[in-house]
């Protein structure tokens, strides 16, 4: 598939202090986003996920390193014409209602009149806003903003999506809804970017995803390549048996009153727990394997790194 | 056309400014004052009518320029409302132009509003429809628009704060300026003469917008004089807004 986005060694400092002092912020970054995917860009606090998507998106020049959005420089209004952008905690034109900002965003895509006020409301009902449309967005909350910020980055049917934190506000029912949103534009043959430190998230919907770490990518692949399907351990709840009996077989975590959450790392010690259970007359309460997640995998590499 | 876009929104915007209102609401009392100082005045009660009004017309449009213009694009920045606007496809020198424009549209509605209060008043107390005030309100608002450019130019890369004194002193100094002519007069030639030439080049003169005092007394004026300062006032827009896009254009928005 045709690379819709492609960043080649990129470099950025910033200047900071009174005595202007420079900090590397992005050490040659690279990666590439092929149509249609979901992309995952995934990092730790500050470690220059922002500062790649400003570069993307023209709003900082990098030091050195190039960028292609549709294989155009990304100040080019080629570039811009079909993407959309979602920032990490939106703030808009407070002096504006929903359906104004809309509007406005919509002029600057040039939309004729009807298909403005169609696209206006289809996007206010999709982000759930239908009823905030004539509020001023001042009197948004957080998570309102956040599904505004999501309907102007869908104004113009953008094939490339960058979202930056989208989940950052969202309780947990516009969390769902985003995912549902993120998998459909997928559906549709739309490519979407997105930056976040949510593991669970991201792990649920993403293709490949990138791993950045003080500037530089340490890993980049598809999600399968990275996660193993290997049974890291078992954990197991059980209630009834004295736990100095249990040392043998797992590491006990935690208790609470008489329950005892285990943790089992061979498989078949799983077989003699059951055993031991079953001979003392005690009870399992619940046995749940634990493959690796993403999350192992960047606690991980972040603390490598 | 997406100029055009971006400066209905500078406009809605600006009109949505309390301290618009502020102003002009300070503007019109002004005015009406003015009238108050006519019967309490002796003298040429009409002269002073108007002189007081144009001079409040000017001040206050200065001033609702200066405010608003210098927040225009800094509170972009600032509340990152830029990110957004920017990742759309316009350019940069469109954005800026869309801003210039918006605050001038507002600024014209401004000053025709006052304009007309001023005739209103000046009605009231001659019992005439004195059109050719409106000459010197007009050059006002010319003076108005270099303003707004210079206002722009200035929170391209700083604080309101900083570029409201900035701006101001663009406007003091603008209308001194002048006298530094008389300076020169008086100076004997040689290097300092030179200097002193030279600085009187570079800086603005915007008492070639003021046409108020001729206009108020009635006394005639070469229709080139008119022609001159238009044309001076748009060349030096021009200017400022060329090196505005060019500040604007290297900017990071971090
Ligand atoms: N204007 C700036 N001046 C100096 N340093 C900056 C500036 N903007 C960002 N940085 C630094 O750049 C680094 C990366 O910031 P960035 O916002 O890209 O992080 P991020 O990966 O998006 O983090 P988060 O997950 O918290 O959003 C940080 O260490 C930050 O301190
Ligand atoms: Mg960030």
């Amino acid at each position: 598939m045709a690379a819709v986005l492609e960043i080649d060694n990129l470099y950025k400092a910033f200047k900071v202090g009174f005595i202007p002092k420079k900090r590397e912020i992005l050490k040659g970054i690279s990666l590439s986003v092929a149509a249609g995917e979901i992309f995952g860009y995934l990092g730790p606090n500050g470690a220059g996920k922002t500062t790649t998507l400003k570069c993307v998106l023209g709003l900082i020049f990098p030091d050195r390193g190039k960028v292609a959005v549709f294989g155009h420089p990304p100040l080019a209004a080629k570039a811009r014409e079909n993407l959309g952008y979602l920032p990490e905690n939106p703030y808009f034109y407070d002096y504006l209602t929903a359906a104004e900002f809309l509007d406005f965003y919509a002029q600057l895509f040039g939309l004729r009149k009807k298909d403005k006020e169609e696209k206006i409301a289809t996007l206010l009902r999709l982000v759930g806003m239908e009823k905030a449309r004539d509020l001023q967005l001042r009197k948004f909350s957080r998570g309102m903003l956040q599904r505004v910020g999501l309907a102007q980055a869908l104004i113009n049917d953008p094939a490339l999506l960058f979202l930056d934190e989208p989940l950052g506000g969202l309780d947990p029912l516009g969390r769902k809804d985003l995912r549902d949103i993120i998998v459909r534009l997928k559906q549709e043959g739309k490519t979407i970017f997105l930056c976040s430190h949510i593991l669970q998230d991201i792990e649920m919907i993403c293709d490949r995803v990138a791993i950045i770490v003080g500037g530089r990518v340490i890993s980049q692949g598809a999600l399968e390549s990275l996660i193993s399907e290997k049974v890291l351990f078992t954990e197991v709840t059980l209630s009834g048996i004295d736990p100095a009996d249990l040392v043998d077989l797992g590491e006990p975590v935690s208790t609470l009153g008489d329950r005892i959450l285990l943790k089992v790392f061979q498989e078949d010690n799983i077989e003699n727990l059951m055993a031991l259970v079953h001979e003392r007359r005690g009870r399992i309460h619940s046995l749940v394997p634990r493959t690796e997640t993403l999350e192992d995998i960047f606690v991980e590499m972040v603390r490598q790194g | 056309m997406k100029i055009q876009t971006i400066a209905l929104n500078t406009f809605k915007e600006a009109i949505r400014d309390r301290i618009l209102y502020l102003l002009f609401f300070f503007a019109a009392a002004a005015l009406a004052f003015s009238r108050l100082l006519a019967v309490l005045a002796v003298g040429d009660r009409v002269k002073i009518i108007k002189d007081v009004g144009l001079a409040s017309i000017s001040i206050f449009g200065v001033l609702m320029a200066i405010l608003i213009g210098t927040g225009l694009v800094y509170k972009e920045i600032d509340k990152k409302t830029i990110y957004t606007l920017l990742s759309k496809p316009i350019q940069r020198w469109q954005f800026l132009l869309g801003k210039f424009f918006g605050l001038v549209l507002t600024l014209f509605i401004m000053t025709l509003a006052m304009g007309l209060i001023f005739l209103v008043i000046v009605l009231l107390h001659t019992g005439k429809l004195e059109g050719r005030m409106l000459l010197a309100i007009l050059f006002i608002f010319i003076e108005l628009v270099l303003i707004t450019a210079v206002s722009i130019l200035f929170s391209c890369f700083s604080t309101p704060i900083l570029s409201s004194i900035f701006s101001l002193s663009f406007y003091l100094i603008g209308h001194l300026s002048w006298g530094l002519e008389t300076l020169i007069q008086k100076t004997r030639s040689g290097a300092a003469r030179m200097a002193l030439r030279g600085l009187s080049a570079i800086l603005p003169d915007l008492e070639n917008f003021n046409f108020k005092t001729e206009i108020v007394h009635g006394l005639a004026i070469d229709p080139r004089f008119y022609f001159f300062s238009a044309l001076y006032g748009l060349v030096y827009t021009l200017f400022i807004l060329a090196l505005a896009v060019l500040i604007f254009k290297k900017r990071d928005f971090v």
